[in-house]
């Protein structure tokens, strides 16, 4: 787990800027303006043109220095942060080695799902967007791809196209993946902006939670919620925009799960991939846990039917977020490395795992609570090809 | 709820507290006390007597564990949602996508020349006299340019006979032609022939244009021969070793075959499905003979009843399933575009399992005489003297031939949608529609369902797979994969 943020002495008179990092002490003073100079240890700070001074790990050599602590060390050239000095606050807001970068939005959403992990806060955080806005223009050009997220960046309405234009200027090679709960898009004309925002490769997740509304809406704590959300795929689809459906696996959407993978395939052909999620045991699932935990070795059947009738019907199917010794090995070709890397860890129990290279592992998070069921494994197992005979 | 966080409300506040309403929906007896439902968009249930009863007289209750299921299959609906109208629609539309493209397949019947005497076929002529039996170019020219009006974005382009390959200076010809005037469309090019006359010529131009072959193998060799006479009843070798030399010039999937069942087949299934994958094939399709051409005249020696047919399909059925078992992959083709049907959302692309009708509009036939045909049955009825399918010629323009010939009254009498006895079939969504059957067997393109053995057939081919679905697992699983 890696810190995305620092606190520091604010000072009264200060400034609040965007910059990208950089190690090159003697970069010419015309291509300074959007550059912090990092130094490390004690080595020396040359004073030059640059926005601000970074010492990770080091004693100040000057008053403009700011010191960030060893746990930063990984901060590189090319990592875009935001430095408020008036709150006394740094916030890392790209990392350029990154494949999991995330712009995130909004704290805002119109739903209120009972495991959401990012509980939504309706408050004024449009400065947000003014940051991204700001730091797109400095992303390298090689970035593989950036995450939307929030709250629901749906709400930021034209805000939110004006992101993914810049995105498609600034970015061309870059793909883009949202997270959206998909009503918004029940407007044909939502829709049919975000398509025309130019994004070369756009792939937006829509979470469905049943089959059926009344478990749907039960679980994102909204009345029409599931009409929104199935109109949104179909007008996502009219508009060739790239689908991914989330289904997250936990006590009160697992008695749906195989009848939702056959819906899907029913009646969604069209998603471009349908992943199946473990549970994040952080924000509100925290608060409901007792309704939403289940150990996924419960479930591993029920996934194993879902997973291989999706695969069978020629659909894409990706597992999130489930560690390797909870799922049936045959949908092991299916599971995902896709906890982001700075919440990544692995439990006592996965010392010596001859899978652990392979294997999703927990979110920071699971120390909370995670499964009575996991198993090292003692060899190294071939994953099979899949086959569902 | 109880663990719920306060600020949460509990399932209840979500349900919906209506009473449901039915969507449209047929249903069908199987056996004892169960009954198959299906809904408009081709989802479906298998419901005992009394859930079905108390489905269709409002009785069920919410907290049935049904209720859920009926639901998401869109067999009833109820306050928590409108989207199922969306939903359906959407399934409807897309399980008829293929109709904007319009025609795909166009078949060129290069000549009508052939060297065999096959006790099935109406149609060919053994005959040395190319003036009357093959195809000009300029009547060719005249059908690529047709070809080119389809707004299909593939052309496949079908060479038929006779034997078409005594013709092969044509296919030669309207390959390079249809690959000069081509507009921007896959064009996929496929010979049907029985590979007697396969020439090294023939090979290295097929293998210049990526052209791939259908010939027929009816099974072991003496079957075979019988089926297929030709002088030094060598039919099955050169087809044998047709087929290996096409492998090895254009490799192993270039070549497919279809086999014709006839009442001598009728009790080797196994000895036929042996044949096919001793010679590496990993389908078979287990074919229905139809009753046009020589099958009539000679029905007596070749013909069967449709329930000695469903047998033979069945018990070679239920062969293949076990070869898979033991590891050997071979499919059984109808079976395999029947559970598309059932299984999948999608559009099928077997024209003889459509509704409306795949005539014409999925496929049509230049006739080596310049007249446009339906399909190939309607062409092979032609012969026979009945050319109720014939839409024109090739001198036509198309908007006559589709727009102002007799195809479209015929493929919208015979619509399952409007059919008495399909209407309520709770098949319907799985099966298709066949007017010229129909209109031969039957005197009209509607024709009477209780009576017919094309429905006959489908109606117990379609319950047997379902009923396999349901009840065997292990078969099920098997089918599945052939998706
Ligand atoms: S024991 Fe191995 S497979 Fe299980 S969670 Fe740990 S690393 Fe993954
Ligand atoms: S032909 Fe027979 S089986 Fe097919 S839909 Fe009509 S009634 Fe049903």
């Amino acid at each position: 787990m890696i810190p995305l943020a620092a606190k520091f002495q604010s000072r009264p008179e200060g400034r609040s800027f965007v910059a990208r990092l950089t190690n090159d002490k003697s970069l010419p003073s015309p291509l300074c303006d959007d550059e912090i100079l990092v130094s490390r240890g004690d080595e020396p700070a040359p004073s030059g043109s640059y926005q601000g001074l970074i010492r990770i790990a080091g004693a100040a050599h000057s008053e403009e220095e700011l010191i960030l602590g060893d746990e930063f060390s990984y901060l590189d050239d090319g990592d875009i942060v935001r430095i408020n000095e008036f709150a006394g606050e740094l916030r890392v807001l790209y990392r350029k080695g990154s494949y999991h970068n995330v712009l995130f939005f909004t704290e805002r959403c119109n739903s209120r799902c009972l495991m959401c992990s990012q509980p939504p806060r309706d408050v004024d955080d449009e400065y947000l967007i003014d940051d991204i806005l700001e730091a797109i223009p400095l992303m390298s050009q090689d970035t593989k791809v950036l995450c939307i997220t929030g709250g629901e960046p749906t709400i930021l309405g034209w805000r939110l196209i004006e992101v993914l234009t810049a995105v498609s200027r600034y970015l061309p090679d870059s793909s883009l993946h949202m997270l959206s709960n998909g009503r918004a898009f029940a407007y044909r004309a939502t829709a049919k902006a975000v398509s025309q925002a130019g994004c070369r490769d756009l792939m937006i997740g829509v979470p469905l939670y049943a089959d059926i509304a009344s478990v749907h809406n039960f679980v994102v704590q909204a009345r029409d919620a599931f009409d929104q959300t199935i109109r949104g795929m179909m007008n996502l689809a009219r508009f060739n925009i790239a689908l991914e459906i989330r289904f997250v696996i936990h006590r009160q959407t697992v008695s749906r799960l195989v009848q939702t993978a056959k819906f899907i395939a029913r009646n969604l052909p069209f998603a471009s991939q349908v992943a199946f999620m473990g549970l994040e045991t952080i924000g509100f699932t925290r608060s409901n846990l007792s309704v939403l935990w289940i150990d996924p070795w419960e479930y591993r059947d029920a996934l194993r039917e879902a997973v291989t009738m999706l695969a069978a019907a020629g659909m894409r199917v990706m597992v999130y977020n489930l560690p390797l010794c909870l799922i049936p090995e045959e949908i092991w070709p299916f599971a995902q490395q896709s906890i982001s890397d700075w919440k990544n860890i692995y439990m006592p129990e996965c010392a010596g795992c001859a899978m652990k290279a392979q294997c999703a592992g927990f979110f920071a998070s699971a120390s909370f609570k995670y499964s009575d069921h996991i198993r090292p494994f003692d060899t190294v197992s071939q994953l099979p090809s899949f086959s569902i005979i | 709820m109880n663990g719920l966080n306060r600020s949460f409300k509990g399932p209840e506040s979500y349900r919906n507290g209506s009473s449901y309403r039915l969507l449209p929906m047929k249903f069908m007896r199987f056996r004892d006390d169960r009954y198959l439902v299906t809904s408009m968009g081709g989802d479906y249930m298998f419901l005992s007597q009394t859930k079905l009863n108390d489905i269709v007289t409002h009785k069920l209750q919410q907290t049935d564990t049904l209720y859920p299921d009926l639901l998401a299959s869109h067999l009833i609906a109820d306050d928590s949602s409108t989207a199922h109208l969306d939903l359906l629609a959407a399934k409807y539309r897309t399980r008829h996508s293929r109709l904007p493209s319009w025609t795909a397949l166009h078949m060129f019947v290069t000549t009508l020349r052939c060297d065999h005497s096959c006790q099935y076929c109406q149609v060919s002529r053994v005959s040395e006299d190319r003036e009357s039996f093959d195809m000009t170019p300029a009547i060719a020219d005249r059908a690529i340019g047709l070809m080119f009006q389809s707004p299909s974005a593939c052309l496949k382009v079908e060479f038929q006979g006779g034997e078409s390959l005594l013709n092969f200076d044509l296919v030669r010809y309207i390959v390079s032609e249809a690959k000069r005037r081509n507009d921007g469309r896959q064009l996929e090019f496929v010979i049907t022939t029985n590979l007697a006359n396969l020439t090294e010529e023939i090979l290295s131009f097929s293998e210049e244009h990526g052209i791939s072959f259908s010939t027929s193998l009816d099974g072991p060799a003496a079957l075979h021969n019988a089926n297929r006479p030709r002088p030094g009843r060598d039919s099955h070798a050169k087809t044998e070793e047709g087929i290996e030399r096409l492998r090895q010039r254009l490799g192993k999937d270039a070549v497919s075959a279809l086999m014709t069942t006839t009442a001598a087949s009728l009790d080797q299934p196994e000895r036929i499905i042996d044949e096919y994958v001793r010679m590496g094939f990993d389908s078979i399709f287990l074919r229905y003979i139809s009753p046009y051409g020589f099958a009539v005249k000679s029905s007596a020696r070749i013909g069967y009843e449709t329930k000695k047919f469903v047998d033979f399909f069945k018990r070679g059925l239920a062969y293949i399933v076990d070869l898979n078992r033991r590891g050997i992959f071979v499919r059984e083709t109808y079976t395999q575009i029947v559970l598309q049907k059932i299984l999948m959302p999608g559009a099928s692309g077997y024209i003889d399992l459509q509704s409306p009708a795949g005539m014409g509009i999925s496929g049509i036939v230049y006739n080596y005489n310049g007249e446009v045909y339906s399909s190939d049955e309607g062409r092979m009825l032609a012969e026979m003297g009945d050319r109720t399918f014939r839409l024109g010629t090739v001198h036509d323009t198309y908007e006559k031939l589709f727009l102002d010939s007799p195809l479209l009254p015929m493929i919208h009498e015979s619509m399952l949608e409007g059919v008495p006895g399909c209407t309520d079939c709770a098949l319907q969504p799985y099966c298709g529609s066949d007017p010229v059957f129909h209109h031969r067997t039957q005197g009209d393109f509607i024709g009477h369902r209780p009576t017919s053995s094309f429905c006959e057939r489908n109606m117990a081919i379609i319950k047997h797979i379902l009923t396999l679905l349901e009840d065997d697992k292990e078969t099920a699983s098997i089918l599945k994969s052939w998706l």
